[in-house]
């Protein structure tokens, strides 16, 4: 069985482990100084305001956040589809899946206006709000994806057990990501959001983000301990990446196309799809073309390694671009209160909201990136989840 | 037009909330505008203060609501304002100039927090924060908010502000906080009192009584009977929130 043939082993210290450990503690290092200046003086020096009350930190919260249920894919394929090939990276996929989560919560909590009052919202519960679903869903994913890293790890236990906390893990992140597109999908004043499909389009958009880091952070790790991964490996991988940055174009489509139907919403869909500034060269230029419609190209039109990697990488550039348009565009767009009116006087009444983010909001963000990397290294480094060899021979080997 | 006034007082007093914190201490009123379930018990049920305000009688160049709520509730001061840029300054109530694209007439109207019977505010806020009291006030408890913007979101009318820098000088009846969200509380500490809404009584004496304050469970108040007799809207009806807040001749 492949998972006895496997060896798994501790991350070797290399210099160039090091090296990378402290370009990553160097970022830690700066978000936790750009955390204590606004936390000092108040979300004042961010470019946050009370139109655009979600700002940059929470695009890489929640891209994190969603990538982290993506990347528990891979173990999943393994445990509840079956697919034995992808076996030997069911342990390092939960405990990336783990880390991309407690990166991207440290900065939604650090984003707080009262990060320090985090013990009331683990405390005070008002269930009819979805954030207060999701503090549990998260908390829980982290035990429910722990306790099945365990189970991998374990020697001679039955293997149904490994398969069912690997269906309940998938069925977690299911219900994790749900909740995580609800935050936008429940908004119902909001035209940029209020709609049902942003739900499952958030699922889907998990898988895509989450196999893109998961391939890249891989890669990294294997070439700084000289482990082999095998072409064959990495273009079924690249592969799967299509197909999934193939539905996150299929979902963004519907979700335009049925909004361009309803003409309440035809103002902002003109905002996010033509003459919106950024927003259209974000969706159009970053997210469809440079995150979707090349990769796709790349990995079915020229599948290698180089392809896959190449994809991986403009995944999460698209990925990312595709949830600043969702969070920053959905806010900028103005809510429409007066209908049948224009307003001739009133601040920030019926205009375009301005953002521009500040180097701190950038700094904390990279600081949640850094903080999953260097925990998945971590993890990696104490802990047996990485295979020694990925080689095409070794798998095929296993059958 | 004090009548009107008189009669909402009168209303106030019959509902007990003004006796109630009479045997009070100040301090003590302080907790009953904070939210706590105790605050809420002792807000009516039997109440559910709305206001109706008659657009044709607002002056686009008087902004004496603002005004008072600012002196009342202690936000947008010189001082304040100075550290912040626009877009970040508290707004608990707004005044806005509007055009009708189909027919050109204008009309002004202030805009502050509806009161919604279903405020999405409310359904959102993950602690509880934010919080509906048993006479329909809706308002944040600064105690347990944690800043999360979440209700800013949800809110269809812009009404909340997040506080972004530290504050001093802050008034006892009025709490604010850096890093939590507020907005108006249609003057809770004052209803509490028996008294009505600064908004309104400096509207009243600027000579537009333009914002009729009263109590919409009370079929003989004025406001229900003004609401019986005369065509109203709701702010953004089509999501059925119900707002306490009502427009006429909008």
């Amino acid at each position: 069985m492949a998972l006895e043939q496997t060896i798994y082993r501790e991350l070797k210290a290399t210099r160039g482990v090091w090296q990378l450990a402290v370009l990553l503690l160097a970022f830690l290092a700066a978000a936790g100084g750009a955390w204590f200046y606004m936390e000092h003086h108040g979300h004042v020096v961010t470019g946050m305001d009370n139109q655009i009350v979600w700002g940059l930190p929470h695009v890489f919260a929640i891209f994190l956040i969603v990538a982290a249920s993506g990347a528990l894919n891979v173990a999943s394929i393994a445990s509840v589809f079956g697919q034995k090939v992808y076996k030997p990276l069911a342990r390092f996929s939960s405990l990336l899946a783990i880390m991309l989560l407690v990166g991207g919560l440290a900065v939604v909590v650090l984003d707080l206006g009262r990060a320090d009052r985090l013990i009331v919202a683990m405390t005070t519960y008002n269930f009819t709000s979805i954030f207060a679903w999701n503090v549990l869903l998260y908390t829980g994913f982290i035990g429910v994806v722990g306790v099945y890293l365990v189970v991998q790890m374990m020697r001679r236990i039955n293997y149904k057990w490994v398969q069912a906390a690997g269906f309940i893990a998938f069925l977690w992140r299911l219900a994790l990501t749900t909740g995580t597109g609800s935050i936008f999908g429940w908004l119902v004043a909001r035209p940029g959001y209020d709609a049902a499909i942003m739900a499952p389009m958030f699922i889907i958009n998990s898988f895509a983000y989450g196999l893109a880091i998961f391939i890249l952070v891989l890669l990294v790790l294997f070439r700084l301990n000289d482990r082999p991964i095998g072409d064959g490996l990495l273009i079924r991988l690249g592969r799967l990446l299509g197909i999934f940055a193939a539905a996150v174009l299929y979902f963004a489509a519907i979700f335009h196309l049925t909004n361009l139907y309803a003409a309440e919403h035809g103002a902002f869909e003109r905002f996010i799809l033509v003459d919106g500034g950024l927003y259209p060269v974000l969706f159009w230029g970053v997210q469809v073309v440079l995150g979707g419609l090349i990769p796709i190209a790349l990995v079915f039109l020229n599948p290698s390694r180089s392809s896959t990697v190449l994809a991986s990488i403009l995944v999460v550039v698209g990925g990312f671009a595709q949830v600043y348009v969702i969070v920053i565009g959905g806010q900028a767009f103005p809510l429409n209160i007066f209908p049948g009116f224009e307003v001739l006087e009133g601040f920030h009444e019926g205009v375009i909201n301005p953002y521009t983010p500040s180097i701190w909001e950038l700094m904390l963000g990279l600081g949640g990136v850094a903080l999953a990397l260097f925990g998945t290294g971590v993890g990696a480094k104490i802990l047996r989840v990485l295979p020694t060899n990925l080689s095409d021979a070794n798998l095929a080997a296993k059958g | 037009m004090t009548n009107r006034a008189e009669m909402t007082r009168r209303d106030i007093l019959k509902s007990g909330a003004a006796a109630s914190t009479v045997t009070l201490a100040p301090g003590v009123t302080l907790m009953a505008f904070g939210g706590t379930a105790e605050a809420s018990s002792r807000a009516d049920a039997g109440k559910r203060w709305g206001l109706l305000i008659d657009a044709s009688k607002c002056d686009a160049n008087c902004s004496d609501c603002v005004t008072a709520c600012k002196v009342e509730n202690g936000w947008g001061s010189e001082e304040e304002l100075a550290g912040l840029n626009p877009g970040q300054a508290p707004e608990w109530i707004r005044k806005v100039t509007l055009r009708d694209k189909a027919t050109g007439r204008e009309v002004s109207a202030p805009v502050m927090c509806q009161h919604c019977e279903e405020p999405p505010c409310v359904d959102v806020c993950p602690t509880g924060a934010s919080m509906k009291r048993d006479d329909g006030i809706v308002l944040v408890d600064r105690h347990i908010c944690i800043g999360c913007r979440y209700c800013m979101m949800a809110c269809p009318f812009k009404a909340r502000s997040f506080v972004h820098e530290e504050l001093t000088d802050q008034h006892v009846q009025a709490p604010r906080g850096k890093g939590t969200v507020e907005s108006c509380n249609l003057c809770a500490p004052r209803i509490d009192s028996g008294r009505i809404p600064a908004c309104v009584e400096a509207c009243e004496k600027a000579g537009h009584s333009a914002i009729l304050f009263g109590d919409l469970k009370d079929p003989d108040s004025p406001i229900s009977k003004r609401l019986r007799e005369y065509d109203s809207i709701a702010l953004r009806d089509d999501l059925e929130l119900n707002p306490g807040v009502r427009y006429t001749n909008l």
